[in-house]
């Protein structure tokens, strides 16, 4: 048996720690973005205030409102209300600063704006002064405009790019003839892909309503092009503007443009739509699968209706709340320390939940092979007690567990939306099932395995340790249920009776997919998952959910073995 | 079955009828309070509870216990009785809720102006007694017409109730399926125009779950003693040989699997008033595996097993859950999995064994009498 359980799933984890260590490696790196220095703003602002000619002024306030630095929104208050000065040293050098408090009547600190300390003397000690007495550094109108303008825009220029694409957008949206320069001048210097298609977006929405033939009929082709689901509305404005029209004013060319572009963008968003339900789709039917596969071994494969399979996937839950309470014990709650912490759970959430699972199956479950009913209600006690074990230890209350960085935030691939613990939990799927898959067909255990469930009589004449085998299958079938607890950890709370809203639909995935089939039990949960993910814009949650139940139970009179059955001539 | 066994069970029949429809209801109204025959109300309501439970357990032991049908949706059906009584008893209440509309409460919250055309005809006592037989009844049919077809049976049997169970609470939890949503029905005020907490109604309904309780087992000690009730135990055993006799196992699992479910509503609707509210809670799969665990407990396949058992764990629960709130529920598991492990026959197997031993100590008394007196004669 030791040579067996060299091949056991353990080979499986290692590969897949090894993995995820270099991924959160690498994205934890990539986080650490460059941060602009505030020096670079603040001596742009001392040439800006210094500079002698309105032209040159303006120019550089432009260059300052493209750092996006929300410093700029005081610094650009206070010059407009006249409350930034200069001071002349004795050498002729000019320091513009600002006052600390510049309404008081009493001499206040001067702040130089180079770098925010105090304005020193000659002889070193700090100068105050009363606003009343200086003459503040004068603002022509034309650069009071400028500056309101830069602080107006002034998120069109943020550092995050999610920012400044929003930015634009909004004020794209507002159809505001005015924006255009603004918004064509950030187009131009913009370098962000993502933030130039927005601003471009923006730009043609605005042309929609104000501008020339020509620039409408540029601006549909460019909404067509950049699928905007905003500009969906304004083309459709447009279109009605011109049906509504009397014949000798409608413009045939307009018409023509925005209904093609209203019809390129209505087809990427079907087409986009589609794929987002089947992503969807597919990681509900995964986390399914990731629930019902270790219930696939236990019941379908054992035919032990496991009652205490939820409480399995609570084991495994708490198992990676505890980790996580230690990596941070051990860690803090941030660093890489932490961040790694979800892949030390893996195993041994998976080990807790297989090691429960065997002294379940040696103290009960071996006794009851064959009252199959009875493992039922003797499971349902041990769940029982399991659930009210947890309570006592862990606390009533819903435990909190935090995903690792690399676990959250998300990405857009042409509309469609991919969340990170998503695109995680179908990897997770499919090494799990291959996983389940080696182990069954292609090592010595898993022939041991099959060989016992398909008749235990031979087996145990040909030498194979029955009630070892079976101790180990029961383990391994927990252990995966110990997995899908570490899984659903880190999508939704861990507690007591967590497993008991996966239960039913388990037990729905194995009968419907057909017992002791793998395969039928991986298609199920697919087709289970995106039924309900195409199900649930039009019912609602609860209902969709009602609808599969009630679905399943029909599939049930049209094939009462599942989809794949496993066939055999013996009857009872 | 000897005929004298069978003596036995009519006579335990008749001793439950006397206690529990005449002498527990004289005692409440009649004993002086404070002596120790006085029953208070507190009492019978609990005890009337508990009758209600045994009812609910009969049923699950025709399907289970007799049948071999695993029913893990037998609480759905206690909760259709319990929700159509629940209905005429929320419209009964009228002018006198809170909102003092002729709404219940929960519909003038949720904005509506006029009641659903399914809620009208529960105004009529009569119709509301009706449909806590055919409401259940009818989705017993349906529901087991299909299964049944299909020929699910064992495990798959189980779960597919279990599911649809799930399926039900899901439903009833909705505010639109307009049955209360999460809070259901409660407070209610009155029934037949006599106030729900006055001592008539008070009585009336435990002789009446007692009469209940009564029947259910009549029933049960007839249908065993027919052909059908050969056949049915027949099923349990192997179906596949019955089915191959010519036997049409269907109709036969169907019939039981509606009169079950009518039993259960009876037994929902008895609860009701008695417990004063019913909500989606009463319907979670976990209630449905509760009444397993009676019946398991008490004693599966008998008469009297059920019974015993629903009292038995249901008492225990009361005094458990003021005692040890914190673990009840472990030892309500831990009774399960020893039940199942060390009592497959329930609590009923006991007293076989403990026959002889309580024969042994009589014949052990009497001879000591008979001892004491021929030695106090001579």
């Amino acid at each position: 048996m030791s040579l067996l359980l060299s091949s056991s799933p353990a080979k499986w984890f290692k590969c897949l720690a090894v993995i995820l260590t270099l991924w959160s490696v690498v994205s934890y790196q990539a986080g650490k973005a460059q941060e602009p220095g505030e020096g670079e703003t603040r001596a742009l602002l001392v040439e800006a205030i210094l500079a002698e000619d309105d032209d040159q002024q303006i120019v550089l306030i432009q260059k300052l409102a493209d750092t996006g630095d929300s410093l700029l929104e005081t610094v650009f208050e206070q010059w407009k209300r006249g409350e930034v000065f200069v001071h002349t040293t004795e050498g002729g050098e000019k320091i513009p600063f600002t006052l600390e408090n510049p309404e008081s009547e009493a001499p206040s600190a001067a702040i130089k704006i180079i770098d925010a300390e105090p304005l020193t003397g000659a002889d070193g000690g700090a100068l105050s002064f009363v606003a009343k007495d200086l003459t503040a550094v004068d603002t022509s109108r034309s650069l009071r405009k400028e500056m309101k303008n830069a602080v107006d825009f002034l998120a069109l220029s943020a550092k995050d790019p999610k920012v400044r694409a929003q930015a634009a957008k909004k004020l794209g949206l507002t159809q505001n003839a005015s924006y255009i320069p603004v918004l064509e001048r950030r187009l131009s210097v913009e370098k962000n892909k993502g933030v130039k298609e927005n601003l471009r977006e923006g730009l043609a929405v605005t042309y929609l309503a104000v501008g020339t033939k020509d620039q409408v009929i540029e601006a549909t082709r460019t909404l067509a092009k950049v699928n905007s689901l905003a500009g969906l509305g304004f083309l459709k404005d447009v279109i009605r503007l011109q049906e509504e029209a009397p014949e000798d004013q409608r413009d045939e060319e307009i018409l023509a443009a925005a209904k093609k572009a209203e019809l390129s963008i209505e087809n990427h968003f079907k087409v986009s739509e589609f794929f987002s339900t089947a992503f969807r789709g597919l990681s509900s039917g995964s986390v399914l699968l990731v629930v019902a596969l270790g219930l696939a071994i236990t019941f379908g494969l054992m035919g032990v209706i496991n009652m205490a399979h939820g409480e399995m996937i609570a084991i495994g839950a708490y198992a990676t709340y505890q980790t996580q309470v230690l990596f941070v014990h051990w860690f803090g709650d941030s660093g890489l320390g932490f961040q790694l912490y979800f892949i030390a759970a893996i195993p041994i959430a998976f080990l807790s939940a297989a090691i429960v699972g065997a002294i379940l199956e040696r103290g009960i479950i071996q006794f009851l092979y064959k009252r199959p009913l009875e493992s039922l209600l003797a499971t349902w006690g041990v769940s029982l007690v399991l659930q009210q074990s947890f309570r006592l230890i862990f606390g009533a209350s819903n435990r909190q567990v935090n995903s690792p960085g690399w676990l959250m935030g998300n990405f857009d691939v042409n509309d469609v939306n991919m969340g990170f613990n998503r695109l995680f939990i179908i990897g997770f799927a499919i090494v799990i099932v291959f996983g389940t898959w080696v182990l069954m067909t292609k090592t010595p255990l898993g022939l041991c395995i099959r060989s016992v469930m398909q008749n235990p009589h031979m087996a145990a004449c040909m030498g194979i340790r029955t009630a070892k085998v079976r101790m180990m299958t029961f383990a391994f079938g927990s252990g995966l249920a110990g997995l899908a607890g570490a899984f659903l950890s880190q999508i939704g709370n861990v507690g007591a009776d967590m497993g008991q809203n996966y239960i039913v639909d388990s037990f729905m995935v194995v009968v419907a997919g057909g017992t002791g089939s793998l395969v039928g039990t991986v298609t199920s949960a697919f087709s289970i998952g995106v039924v309900d993910q195409v199900l649930q814009p039009f019912l609602g949650p609860v209902m969709g959910k009602i609808f599969v139940l009630f679905a399943i139970i029909l599939f049930l009179q049209w094939r009462p073995e599942g989809l794949f059955p496993t066939k055999s001539r013996s009857l009872d | 079955m000897n005929r004298g066994r069978e003596n036995w069970q009519l006579i335990g029949i008749g001793i439950i009828f006397l206690v529990a429809v005449v002498l527990v209801p004289l005692l409440n109204g009649l004993a002086p309070e404070g002596s120790f025959l006085h029953i208070s109300d507190f009492q019978m309501n609990t005890w009337g509870k508990y009758l209600a439970f045994a009812i609910l357990a009969i049923s699950l032991n025709l399907l289970w216990g007799y049948t071999g049908l695993l029913c893990l949706g037998q609480c759905l059906f206690f909760g259709l009785g319990a929700y159509a009584f629940g209905m005429y008893l929320m419209l009964m209440i009228g002018r006198e809720g809170q909102y003092s509309g002729e709404l219940p409460n929960f519909m003038v919250i949720l904005g509506y102006h006029e009641l659903p055309a399914h809620w009208k005809p529960f105004y009529s006592f009569w119709f509301a007694t009706g449909a806590v037989f055919w409401v259940p009844g009818l989705l017993a049919f349906v529901f087991g017409f299909f299964v049944f077809r299909s020929r699910i049976r064992g495990v798959y049997f189980s779960i597919i109730t279990q599911a649809l169970t799930y399926a039900a609470r899901l439903l009833f939890n909705r505010n639109e399926f307009t049955f209360g949503g999460t809070n259901g029905f409660t407070n209610y005020k009155s029934i037949l125009g006599l106030p729900i907490n006055g001592p008539i109604v008070e009585k009336g309904l435990f002789i009446g779950t007692s009469i209940a309780l009564v029947l259910s087992l009549l029933f049960c000690w007839w249908l065993v003693r027919t052909k059908y009730g050969k056949v049915q135990r027949a099923i349990r055993d192997s179906e596949n040989r019955v089915l191959f006799s010519g036997y049409s196992t269907t109709s036969y699992k169907l019939f039981i699997f509606v009169v079950a479910a009518m039993m259960a509503g009876v037994a929902g609707a008895f609860y009701v008033p008695q417990v004063g509210i019913i909500n989606p809670e009463e319907v979670h799969p976990y209630r449905s595996l509760e009444v397993v665990v009676w019946v398991a407990v008490g004693g599966r396949g008998t008469l009297w097993g059920p019974v015993i058992g629903a009292v038995f764990v249901n008492w225990l629960k009361s005094w458990a859950t003021y005692q040890f709130p914190e673990y009840w529920l472990i030892i309500l598991g831990v009774l399960f999995v020893v039940t199942v492990l060390f009592l497959p026959g329930g609590i009923i197997s006991l007293f076989p064994v403990l026959k002889p031993k309580v024969l042994n100590l009589y014949g052990w008394a009497k001879a000591r009498i008979l001892a004491l007196r021929s030695a106090s004669a001579t």
